[in-house]
């Protein structure tokens, strides 16, 4: 436990600390005037209030549509399966403003709607709304779908037994038993949204602005940094009573559950229902996700001379004089940068897991909520916090370019956490027990027996890890050095520039991204099967 | 009582008193059948028991019954209806998993009240129908304690209490004394068995246990790949074994090849005397251990005795003949032969069956 608290004071408290201090502090003494002064403007408060609100609902909105795509992925068994859970995890490492766009795309003014029908949504808040599902489909799918896949479906079976119908079974059964899953899940959807930047900057106008949107705005475009470390601290306060309302509710609820192979519980899809079931699932993945990325896709090859690859050639040279460096070469920066921050995620928060799972108290609790801070900090912030702390020894890391998996390692430990604590949680402690009987220290124990079991949620989290390294902007966008950019970093540098070249190669640059991160997914579901054992 | 008398009890009687038939039921996984055909009557109030090694089908058959498994072929009949296209929570039939498959998320009330919460009891009706079945099931006052702090039989009778709950018209029971201890065993089949005969329950139970079989049915039927080998009372099988594989699962290993001419028949082991009417000609012949009568060593067939192991009553004695298969003998504690010894084997004609 001891290496994860060391991390996130070092590497997270510190920085958030001293960035908001240097906002409050005046002349040597700290202004607490400020913070009722900048809360009690109306129009602070309409954003205070648009900024849940909107969350509210996206949470809800997601859940309802994805759930249910949860299902089918944990239970069904179907042609493109892995390839098409790869496809829908891709829309979480996309910059927020790749998404933007590709959403205006579809919905805006002269997109795809608004020729086919007429359609226009892009100043309303269901595009909004939209793109917040599409952004949060993948970690409902991943975190509720990978616990669901490993339930006994003898439960549910047991229930009908007594003259439960399928539904009620599911209702009375099997949610509770998700219901740490569920509630995880919809945590990290309510915290994506209520920080949401990117989206909400393009598809909101000037009529929405959330939280994140107004720190950003008085930061960078007002220079006004008090009003905005008093925002930093809102949004902070905020994040902070609901993972404190969610440890709360969760604390009792994590059951030791039965867990069975998972691949002893998936089939085909059965009888009408379940055909209808599967069918609404695609439909809703081929309309939500497949369609915004497909016009992306589309329009990276869309060139003034008709359909080609002009954008992707012109990706190598420096010619445009955006960077010092060809923008292919962010390909392998990404890469490198998200497998280090990914081993450094995965090592943190598996550390923090198995401590959280071995110990109990309200120390560990408050640690437990701690660890999901990250997600809920404007990750500008964290990158300037970063920028103005880490610069002298003996922490002088500002040249050094560890510095940008740090950051981005920081997002990816409360993934890590989430999809381990409820698995690890559910081990059955006499299944150790048992090993230690059988002369298995409890370091070998634990690899002997916790690990296979909690492997697939070790792969999962990773994955997790490694897109979210991928698709880090706020953050990495401050600290990466010119020379060095990441992909996002590159496509938002060259979505800032005008022209139609710059825009294509943006959308080539993103396409790429969408497609190492789909590769890379795919090669780690890949590992995942070839290594699992069935039951028969 | 009241609260667990079996709802059909009175009106299904109409259909010759068969509550459940199977007629031809197919079951396939892949290109292997689960269920090959299988017909069975189960009379109202009977408790039949399915034997069989695992993979024979038996738990398949009970799944077909509740309606999780559907069916490739055949039809399955309760209280005179047709069930093809009845969901398994319509079907009014209990089934008590193998591992028992309580709710961890539910205390022992929780999980004994579901089914009466199912079948929209209110509250004060569940909570006395579950004092009542915890009584029954003899844990008095268990109501609020955690499924994961019960024994193994604790545990047993839960799930018990829970499938009995919403009274149903079938009890099915998928092993359901495997992972008790013996002593606890015994004692809960002969429990079960006074509690079916008391409230008239339907019981389908299968086990791979013929000892538990034995004990609980009224009639057994053995199942081998997914196919019926036999069905008879406990005391027809045990006397006539069908075949040699209902022999030998019902741990019968004197078999060998004979010829039957009159009232011997000639086989490797010398002579064996049959029962009067024995169809004459070649067979597989059935010794039962307690066929095997030791005489002295000049007597008879010389063996010598390879192992001993007690067995209660009685010690079955391992021999092994000068030429056929090994012979198994069962005999009386103090006539025990040490191992090592050579001993003279006879056969007594009343413990020897010829095997169809």
């Amino acid at each position: 436990m001891a290496l994860p608290v060391a991390f996130f004071a070092v590497f997270f408290a510190y920085p958030v600390a001293a960035i908001v201090a240097r906002g409050l502090k005046a002349d040597g003494s700290w202004q607490f005037g400020r913070i009722g002064e900048v809360i009690g403007q109306s129009d602070i408060q309409q954003v205070l209030w648009f900024t849940t609100w909107q969350a509210l609902a996206s949470t809800a909105l997601t859940l309802l549509i994805a759930l249910p795509g949860a299902y089918v992925f944990a239970r069904f068994d179907f042609r493109g399966k892995q390839v098409l859970r790869a496809v829908v995890t891709v829309p979480f490492v996309l910059p927020t403003v790749v998404v933007g766009t590709a959403f205006l795309a579809v919905i805006g003014r002269g997109g795809l709607f608004d020729e086919l029908w007429g359609m226009r949504l892009d100043t309303t808040v269901w595009a909004i709304l939209l793109a917040h599902v599409f952004f949060n489909y993948a970690v409902v799918v991943r975190t509720v779908g990978g616990l669901w896949s490993q339930l006994d479906p003898r439960q549910e079976e047991a229930a009908r037994m007594l003259g439960a119908s399928r539904l009620t079974a599911w209702r009375t059964v099997t949610l509770p038993a998700l219901g740490p899953a569920v509630a995880a899940a919809a945590l990290m959807v309510f915290l994506f949204t209520f920080t949401s930047f990117g989206v909400v900057q393009i598809l909101g106008g000037p009529a929405y602005s959330t939280l994140e949107v107004e720190i950003y705005r008085q930061t960078a475009q007002l220079l006004d940094l008090p009003t905005a470390a008093v925002l930093t601290i809102v949004q902070f306060a905020a994040v902070g009573a609901v993972l404190a309302v969610h440890a709360w509710t969760v604390r009792r609820r994590e059951s030791a559950l039965r867990l069975v192979d998972a691949s002893a519980t998936v089939r085909r899809p059965r009888g009408a229902g379940q055909w209808s079931l599967l069918g609404f699932v695609l439909l809703t993945v081929a309309l939500l996700i497949l369609l915004p990325l497909g016009v992306l896709v589309q329009r990276s090859f869309d060139g003034p001379d008709g359909y080609g690859f002009l954008y992707y050639e012109t990706l190598r040279s420096t010619d445009g004089g955006a960077f010092l460096v060809p923008a292919v070469d962010a390909i392998g920066n990404s890469l490198r940068y998200a497998v280090v921050a990914t081993a450094i995620a995965v090592l943190i928060g598996g550390l923090a897991a198995a401590a959280l799972t071995r110990r109990a108290g309200r120390l560990v609790r408050g640690f437990d909520a701690l660890l999901m801070l990250p997600l809920g900090v404007s990750a500008v912030t964290v990158g300037f916090g970063f920028l103005i702390t880490l610069d002298k020894p003996p922490l002088d890391l500002r040249a050094s370019w560890i510095l940008v998996p740090l950051a981005q390692a920081l997002v990816g430990v409360p993934f890590v956490v989430r999809t381990m604590l409820p698995v690890l949680r559910a081990v059955d402690g006499r299944l150790r027990e048992a090993a230690a009987v059988l002369g298995a220290s409890p370091l070998r124990a634990w690899r002997e027996v916790d690990f296979p079991l909690v492997r697939r949620a070790l792969l999962i989290a990773a994955g997790f890890a490694f897109a979210v390294s991928l698709g880090e902007f706020g953050a990495t966008v401050f600290i990466a050095r010119p020379d060095n950019p990441t992909l996002p970093v590159a496509v938002a540098r060259l979505l800032g520039r005008a022209g139609d070249l710059n825009y294509g190669q943006a959308m080539a640059l993103s396409t790429i991204l969408m497609v190492v991160c789909a590769v890379s997914l795919l090669l780690l579901e890949r590992l995942r099967t070839e290594r699992t054992t069935g039951e028969f | 009582m009241t609260a667990v008398q079996p709802k059909g009890a009175s009106t299904a009687g109409a259909d010759a008193g068969a509550l459940l038939r199977l007629d031809d039921v197919t079951v396939r996984f892949g290109a292997r059948a689960a269920l090959d055909t299988v017909g069975l009557d189960v009379a109202e109030h009977e408790i039949v028991c399915v034997l069989g090694p695992s993979g024979s089908g038996k738990s398949t058959l009970l799944r077909a019954v509740a309606g999780l498994q559907g069916l490739d072929g055949g039809r399955i009949v309760l209280g005179g209806r047709d069930q093809g296209g009845v969901p398994a929570h319509k079907r009014g039939v209990g089934l008590m998993f193998q591992d028992h498959q309580l709710f961890p998320q539910r205390d022992v009330a929780g999980n004994v009240a579901f089914g009466l919460r199912m079948h929209g009891a209110s509250r004060a009706e569940q909570a006395l129908g579950v004092a009542e079945l915890l009584d029954l099931v003899g844990l008095p006052g268990a109501q609020k304690r955690a499924v994961s702090s019960l024994s193994g039989g604790e545990q047993q009778r839960v799930a018990l209490a829970r499938a009995l709950a919403p009274r149903p018209r079938l009890l099915m029971l998928d092993e359901p004394l495997g992972q008790l201890d013996r002593s606890l065993r015994e004692r809960l089949v002969a429990e079960l068995r006074e509690l079916f005969g008391e409230l008239g329950t339907t019981v389908l139970a299968v086990t791979h246990d013929q000892g538990e079989a034995f004990a609980l049915a009224d009639r057994v039927v053995v199942m081998r790949d997914g196919r019926i080998a036999q069905s008879g009372t406990p005391l027809e099988v045990w006397r006539n074994p069908a075949d040699e594989f209902v022999a030998r699962f019902l741990g019968f290993d004197n078999v060998v090849d004979a010829t039957v001419t009159g009232e011997a028949a000639d086989t490797v082991w010398g002579k064996v005397p049959v029962p009067d009417g024995t169809r004459q000609g070649a067979c597989r012949l059935l010794v039962r251990p307690a066929g095997v009568r030791l005489v002295g060593a000049r007597e008879g067939l010389a063996c010598v005795v390879t192992a001993r192991t007690f067995r209660g009553t009685h010690v079955a004695v391992r021999l092994e003949p000068p030429g056929g298969p090994r012979l198994e003998a069962a005999c009386a504690l103090r006539d025990a032969p040490a191992v090592g010894e050579t001993v003279g084997v006879a056969f007594d004609s009343g413990d020897v069956v010829v095997l169809g």
